[in-house]
């Protein structure tokens, strides 16, 4: 098994304008990008949003390749959605097809293909965003983009720490999964074969040594946090100062402008 | 002698395809004989962790083939598993892989799965833990209360248990005190003793490496440069230094001093060979 292979969420460093942009245009970008998504009800709205995605992912120079791996483990989810649009969507006029109990009618057809693009595109460009976006970038974009919340004694900084936490021991927890399990496998463990009751009870060498290492994991960080006086967010300073450039005003004005393009477009059936 | 492990024209390459590939191993050609005691040293990041994991089939090479007793360790499912049993690999920090109540069904985990009958088990688990120094008494506690020492000594216990004929160690010796060290590089000669079997040990500690092993294979780069004899091995000099190496204290005192103009053979690299060529040379000297 390679763990190591998963890119779900991850990130690919580079310099591209996309790269460049501060991670809150980014959030943003893609949050807009998902309402436009929402509002598209015909094929001009699907098209101009495919257009626009396949254009980003030709700047940020994300390999098609990683894109698509990515999918993977949500293809079976597509194709499930895929399917019961196609066969339990209501049409009028003759079906198309019809067989046993299913009948597929012209609108299943077109509910089937919007439905998955729509999925499909929507983590597209949420990957992108984690693609081109480190997790530090990611969390500090969120932190003030939250800032708000504040007022309404919403604790923001323990959360973005938290978060920021968590994405960084991501890799390292895979990476220990992947010894821990090499290791027992060294001594002759089944991770693979046998049934649903063996294969878990395969899990328990596994799970055993990677909790204990988890837990001392986040006691010497506690440590090491308090060893150089981590107090929480009062008063605390940042290396890297989050700024808006004139590229990423563009590029906010571009993303409400294809909402409002999307929206009008979707007004007239298109 | 006869080969036990050998690798032909084994490469891996990691992530294929994606902007992270790297190819960790190139081309290699490896053969460890019975009854050796090898060591193989490399920097951080060089392929050694990746080759010991071919030779017992953990990891599957990219292109290239691992033979195990001749015989290709992919061929079957059946083969890969068997030779897992028959290569032992003890893993760098393996204290992390306990996970046991008692440490006695710690190290009964790999004979237990080789589907050995209680007797057996019971036999091979007493002698492991004897092996590596481990009383009676230490049997029944659970593995989580011991000090690290001990944890690494039940997790070498672990693997000792299959009692494989190879047995692979990544830097057994890795984070222990100086008595520690020395108590498990004995523990690891009992057992290459006992059994007769073919030892792999992996370490950057030169010094360590030329007090133990009979041949040394350096890993650099995904590629095995030389190999041979800790002396062989040591005369490279330089080119150790530029792999981030080094050579043992006793090593350098030699060439430096043949390099300052002293007339004296520089392939020492134990305090017992230096006193030797030392007085071999002064007593050249007077004569």
């Amino acid at each position: 098994m390679a763990l190591k292979d998963i890119t779900l969420g991850q990130y690919f460093p580079g310099t591209t304008l996309i790269h460049r942009l501060d991670p809150r245009t980014k959030i943003l970008g893609t949050a807009a990008y998902i309402v436009a998504l929402f509002l598209a009800k015909g094929p001009g709205g699907y098209a101009i949003l495919l257009a626009v995605l396949a254009a980003l992912i030709a700047i940020s120079k994300i390999g098609l390749k990683s894109i698509l791996r990515g999918m993977k483990p949500i293809l079976i989810i597509v194709i499930i959605t895929g399917l019961l649009n196609l066969f339990y969507t209501p049409g009028q006029g003759a079906p198309l097809l019809s067989f046993w109990v299913f009948s597929i009618y012209r609108e299943g057809v077109w509910a089937a293909c919007a439905m998955v693009l729509r999925i499909a595109m929507l983590i597209t460009c949420t990957f992108l965003l984690t693609y081109t976006t480190s997790p530090i970038q990611l969390t500090d974009a969120l932190e003030r983009l939250m800032n708000p919340l504040k007022a309404v004694k919403v604790p923001v900084h323990e959360l973005s720490m938290m978060m920021s936490i968590a994405l960084r021991f991501i890799p390292t927890l895979i990476e220990e999964t992947d010894k821990i399990m090499s290791a027992q496998k060294a001594r002759g463990a089944d991770f693979d074969s046998g049934s649903l009751v063996q294969k878990a009870r395969a899990l328990v060498p596994l799970l055993v040594p990677l909790f204990i290492s988890a837990f001392r994991r986040a006691d010497e960080l506690a440590v090491a946090m308090e060893c150089r006086c981590y107090h929480g967010g009062e008063g605390r300073t940042r290396m890297r100062q989050l700024k808006l450039a004139g590229r990423d005003f563009a590029a906010l004005f571009l993303a409400v402008a294809l909402c409002v393009v999307i929206g009008v477009l979707a007004r007239f059936g298109l | 002698m006869e080969a036990i492990i050998e690798t032909r024209h084994l490469s891996h390459i990691y992530s294929a395809g994606t902007p992270f590939e790297h190819g960790a191993l190139v081309d290699v050609d490896f053969t460890a004989y019975q009854g050796e005691y090898l060591g193989i040293i490399g920097h951080t990041g060089s392929g050694k962790s990746t080759l010991i994991q071919h030779l017992n089939g953990l990891l599957k090479p990219t292109s290239g083939q691992v033979l195990f007793a001749g015989k290709d360790i992919w061929e079957t499912k059946e083969r890969t598993r068997q030779t897992r049993f028959q290569v032992g690999l003890v893993f760098q920090y393996p204290e992390y892989q306990l996970f046991e109540e008692t440490v006695y069904k710690d190290i009964s985990f790999g004979p237990r799965n080789m589907g050995l009958d209680e007797g057996e088990i019971d036999r091979r688990v007493r002698q492991a833990a004897q092996f590596v120094g481990l009383k009676d008494a230490v049997l029944e506690k659970s593995p989580f209360e011991l000090s690290g020492g001990q944890k690494r000594r039940v997790a070498i216990a672990g693997v000792i248990a299959m009692e494989p004929s190879v047995l692979i160690l990544d830097e057994p010796t890795a984070g222990l005190d100086p008595v520690g060290v020395e108590s498990i590089l004995g523990n690891i000669h009992d057992y290459h003793q006992a059994k007769n079997a073919t030892i792999l040990i992996v370490s950057h500690s030169m010094e360590e490496m030329a007090r133990t092993v009979d041949r040394i294979v350096v890993v650099d780069d995904g590629k095995i440069p030389f190999s041979g004899t800790p002396r062989e091995v040591f005369a490279h000099g330089d080119e150790l230094e530029k792999m981030g190496l080094g050579v043992p204290a006793m090593t350098r005192v030699f060439h430096r001093l043949k390099s300052m103009g002293v007339d004296i053979d520089p392939s020492v690299y134990t305090i017992p060979q230096a006193r030797d060529a030392v007085l071999a040379k002064l007593g050249r000297g007077k004569g």
